[in-house]
Formats: C-alpha cells, sequence, structure tokens
C-alpha cells in the first residue's frame, strides 16, 4: 500500500492537486474581500487626516467620517513652484488617487536629496497632495502631510494649519514604530494637544522656527509660540519629530506654496 | 487509538501538555504580540483558527500524502489558511490587522501549528485532529492572555485599552514599567508561568540531562 502513494506520479498528482485546491481558495478570498479591505484603507486615510484637523468625532461611524471629509477638498501642489498642478499631470484622473509616497520612488516623479536631508526621507515626491477646507470662498484650513525618521521608524503624518497658514491647529502620526511608552508617546492625545495655537514661522515668514524643548517650554520665553515640551525619555524622535516638521515648513517643503497662500496667489 | 479520547485533547494541551510552557513552541509570536489584550485575543482567534483547520485538512488527505513530500503539503495548507485569516482580518478587524502587521502572516512559522499537523494530524482521523488544533491554540491562547495581561496592565496601565491606572503621562500617579512594554519582559512572565506552572504539577519538570556524581577518587590531601 505504501508503495502505491510513493510512485513519483502518484507524487506529483497530489502536488498538483493540492497546489489547485490552495490557490483556488486564497485567489476566493483575495478577491471576495477586496472592497471590503479598499473601503478600509481608504477610511482609514480620511480618518487620520480628520484626527490631524481636530475634525474626528470619537466613535464616528464610517458615514460621519466620510461626510466630514467631503467637506475638504483634495488638491495637488508642485513643491517647487508652488502651484497647484492638475490631476492629469500626475497620470490620475482624481486627485485622490495620487499617492505621493509611491511617486517618492518614482525617478521621474521625485527629487533625491542628498546631504540636504535632515526629515532623513532620501527622496522627495514633486507633487504632493494636500487637503483644503474652505468655506464661504474662505479657508479655514489646510491639511499638509509630512513624514520624516525618527529613532526607529519613519513617522508619517498630517499637519493641519489654519486659514493664516502659520497657526499649527494640530498634528498627528498615523504609522510609526517608536518605542512604546517613549517615542511611541507622539501619539498620546496630552502632548499633541501642546501644539494647537503653536506658530510655524516667525513674522517674517522666511524660516520655520519649530523647536521641540526639552524640560518644558519657559512661559517667559519671547519665543514660545514655537516651542513645545519634547518627549521626555525620547530625545531622538523629538529631534526627528522637529527636523521632520521644520523639513517639510521649509524651502524644500511648502514653504513656496504657504507663502503663496498667505498673499492669495493660489 | 483507543487511549486519546476527546476531551483529553481538547483540554489537555491547556495547563498539563502546554505548547508554550512545556513544548516551548511558538515563543516568537508570544513576545510580539502581548503589549495589548486587544491585540492579543485576535491573534489567539487566529492562531486557533489555522491550527485547527490546518489539522482537519492534513488529517482528511493524510492517507493520500506520499511521504516524501508530507512537509510542503502541510506547509502549503498552513500558508494558504494564514492568507485566509490575514485577509479576514484586513477586512473586518482593519485596525487590530495593522498593529498586527505581519505577525499573522508569521503563524506560518509557527511551530505550533506544524508541530501539531506533522505529530498529530498525520496520525488522527479528522475530528480528534479538529480537537486537538482547537486545544492546542487555547493553550497556546492561556498563555498568551497570561503574558498579555501583566505587560498591558503595567506597562500601560490599563486593561482592553480600559485604563485602570492612571499614568502620569496621562495626568494620573501610575508611573508605568516601559520594560513591560518591549519584547524581552515577555521572556520574563514566560519564564515566572513555567516555574508556577512546574510548582503546581511537579510531573513536568523535566529529568536533568546529566548529574553531578559524588567524588571517588582519593587525592593526596
Amino acid at each position: 500500500m505504501s508503495n502505491a502513494k510513493e510512485t513519483v506520479s502518484r507524487t506529483l498528482i497530489v502536488a498538483l492537486a493540492l497546489c489547485i485546491v490552495c490557490s483556488v481558495v486564497v485567489s476566493t478570498a483575495a478577491v471576495m474581500l477586496k472592497p471590503a479591505q479598499v473601503t478600509n484603507q481608504n477610511l482609514d486615510i480620511k480618518s487620520n487626516i480628520l484626527a490631524a484637523a481636530g475634525m474626528l468625532e470619537a466613535g464616528a461611524t464610517p458615514a460621519e467620517i466620510e461626510a466630514q471629509f467631503q467637506r475638504f477638498e483634495v488638491r495637488l501642489v508642485d513643491l517647487d513652484t508652488g502651484e497647484y498642478v492638475d490631476a492629469s499631470a500626475v497620470g490620475f484622473d482624481d486627485a485622490m488617487k495620487y499617492d505621493m509616497y509611491r511617486a517618492a520612488s518614482d525617478p521621474a516623479q521625485a527629487t533625491v536629496l542628498g546631504s540636504e536631508d535632515p526629515a532623513g526621507i532620501k527622496r522627495r515626491p514633486n507633487v504632493a497632495k494636500i487637503f483644503m477646507l474652505i468655506e464661504n470662498g474662505e479657508l479655514q484650513r489646510v491639511v499638509l502631510p509630512v513624514h520624516g525618521y525618527g529613532l526607529w521608524s519613519t513617522l508619517y503624518g498630517f499637519v493641519s494649519l489654519e486659514g493664516d497658514a502659520n497657526t499649527i491647529e494640530g498634528l498627528g502620526f498615523y504609522a510609526h514604530a517608536e518605542t512604546p511608552g517613549l517615542g511611541g508617546e507622539v501619539d498620546n492625545p496630552r502632548w499633541k494637544q501642546q501644539w494647537i495655537g503653536k506658530t510655524v514661522y516667525g513674522t517674517e515668514f522666511t524660516q520655520p522656527e519649530i523647536r521641540l524643548v526639552k524640560g518644558g517650554v519657559d512661559p517667559n520665553d519671547p519665543n514660545k509660540e514655537h516651542k513645545v515640551d519634547a518627549l521626555s525619555g525620547a530625545t531622538l524622535t523629538s529631534r526627528g519629530v522637529e527636523n521632520l516638521l521644520n523639513y517639510w515648513m521649509g524651502e524644500s517643503g511648502y514653504a513656496t506654496f504657504l507663502q503663496k497662500l498667505r498673499q492669495g496667489e493660489v | 487509538m483507543a487511549d486519546t479520547n476527546a476531551k483529553q485533547v481538547l483540554f489537555g494541551p491547556i495547563f498539563s501538555n502546554n505548547p508554550i510552557a512545556l513544548q516551548i513552541l511558538g515563543i516568537c509570536s508570544a513576545l510580539a504580540v502581548t503589549t495589548s489584550l486587544n491585540v492579543t485575543i485576535v491573534m489567539c482567534i487566529s492562531v486557533i483558527a489555522v491550527t485547527a483547520f490546518s489539522n482537519l485538512a492534513v488529517s482528511l488527505v493524510r492517507t493520500q500524502i506520499p511521504n516524501s513530500i508530507r512537509i510542503i503539503v502541510q506547509m502549503t495548507i498552513i500558508a494558504s489558511l494564514v492568507i485566509v485569516v490575514d485577509q479576514v482580518l484586513k477586512a473586518y478587524a482593519y485596525e487590530i490587522s495593522k498593529q498586527l502587521s505581519v505577525f499573522v502572516g508569521l503563524i506560518i512559522t509557527n511551530c505550533i501549528v506544524m508541530g501539531r499537523a506533522e505529530g498529530f494530524a498525520m496520525k488522527n482521523g479528522p475530528a480528534l485532529s479538529f480537537l486537538d488544533g482547537i486545544g492546542n491554540g487555547l493553550g497556546y491562547s492561556v498563555m498568551l492572555l497570561f503574558i498579555a495581561f501583566f505587560r498591558e496592565l503595567l506597562g500601560a496601565g490599563s486593561l482592553f485599552g480600559v485604563t485602570l491606572l492612571p499614568t502620569v503621562n496621562e495626568g494620573g500617579w501610575y508611573i508605568p514599567n516601559g520594560l513591560l512594554l518591549l519584547p524581552p519582559s515577555a521572556f520574563f512572565i514566560i519564564g515566572l508561568a513555567i516555574w508556577g506552572l512546574r510548582a503546581w504539577k511537579p510531573e513536568q519538570v523535566e529529568e536533568p540531562d546529566y548529574k553531578l556524581s559524588r567524588h571517588k577518587a582519593k587525592e593526596a590531601f
């Protein structure tokens, strides 16, 4: 009996049958569950954007998130010129479909940063996808994606600015792998609370001046509106957050666009 | 196989033959996914499902599998099941599947699954194998939940995400033990748990590999 099982042809037949059955099972699962997964991913991105803008209610249903997000306008911005670009320029019919992190790995759509790379991202996409809340013809909020290296990982997040394109309304990181309890405290709502009302630029709007300082912000400090208490026990994560924010708010990031936005040129 | 009754197969692995504590299998994921109970429970359910159904599937085809390719056949079955579980989690428990990230995929490499398929399902009928899979999954789960209970409570001051000990960072009084949120702490907890279990059930204590014999040679002193 064991001989009948061990022949070469028998082995091949069993292997083949198994492969067919397993691949049918796997591909059926993948195809059938795809719509639900795509919905989840989109909802996740949208709720991250709303969370950074401080517009996400705890326990919001998918329909509520969708409705809130509808208030935002998705725009693509050329970071070098600070002008809006059309979705067709990056090969999509809908701006929402553009993925700036995927574009960063495409040499045609990204700039290699070389030595001028404080955020540690190596390549910067030329076009960024931003979210604007415009009501009654007036800009209320602009949500900008930012990312950069902390201690262990790249932090991905959003910064939300008020209509003056200077005052921070909130920020949040949706993906990182910093040390739980130390650098991982970038997710702590109490820490994030401190950012609200801080300003990115000084009166000249030249350089972003965000600083994370150890030991708390001195209330008598003349520059306290740019300063936030660093995360305790997480010097390198704090430095990473400071660098990535200053990078993205700087010349190579959104500064050109924000300048035009303030002057009403775009 | 008269000596394997269903109850013993199902409940044996929980305390008297625990896959983590006695067989020391599946430690890797026990370190990785036990920082919070919510994540741990989803991981446990996934592992129970994979061990149970892979045991069932392997047992159903066990008479047909040629000996020369049996390990790869088991691997293929397990890998397919793990992919299905991963897809289901991404569709219905997206938040938790993000936290589990690669560890769902790594159930494939969990020695418990492979060990039960090769050690039990190849020799026993489908019903018993299915129960054995559930039993071993439960044994793994009990251990994981035990670890996660201490790690989440003392490391983050909460259980199932509900704050019990308000931490200093949240404005409370409890200074959390950061070590418990890092993987090495699970080693300490597993070690203490094995000690406790073997003190309770001394028959689990392994025979030492060698014994020091008495000094026999007479030396010139």
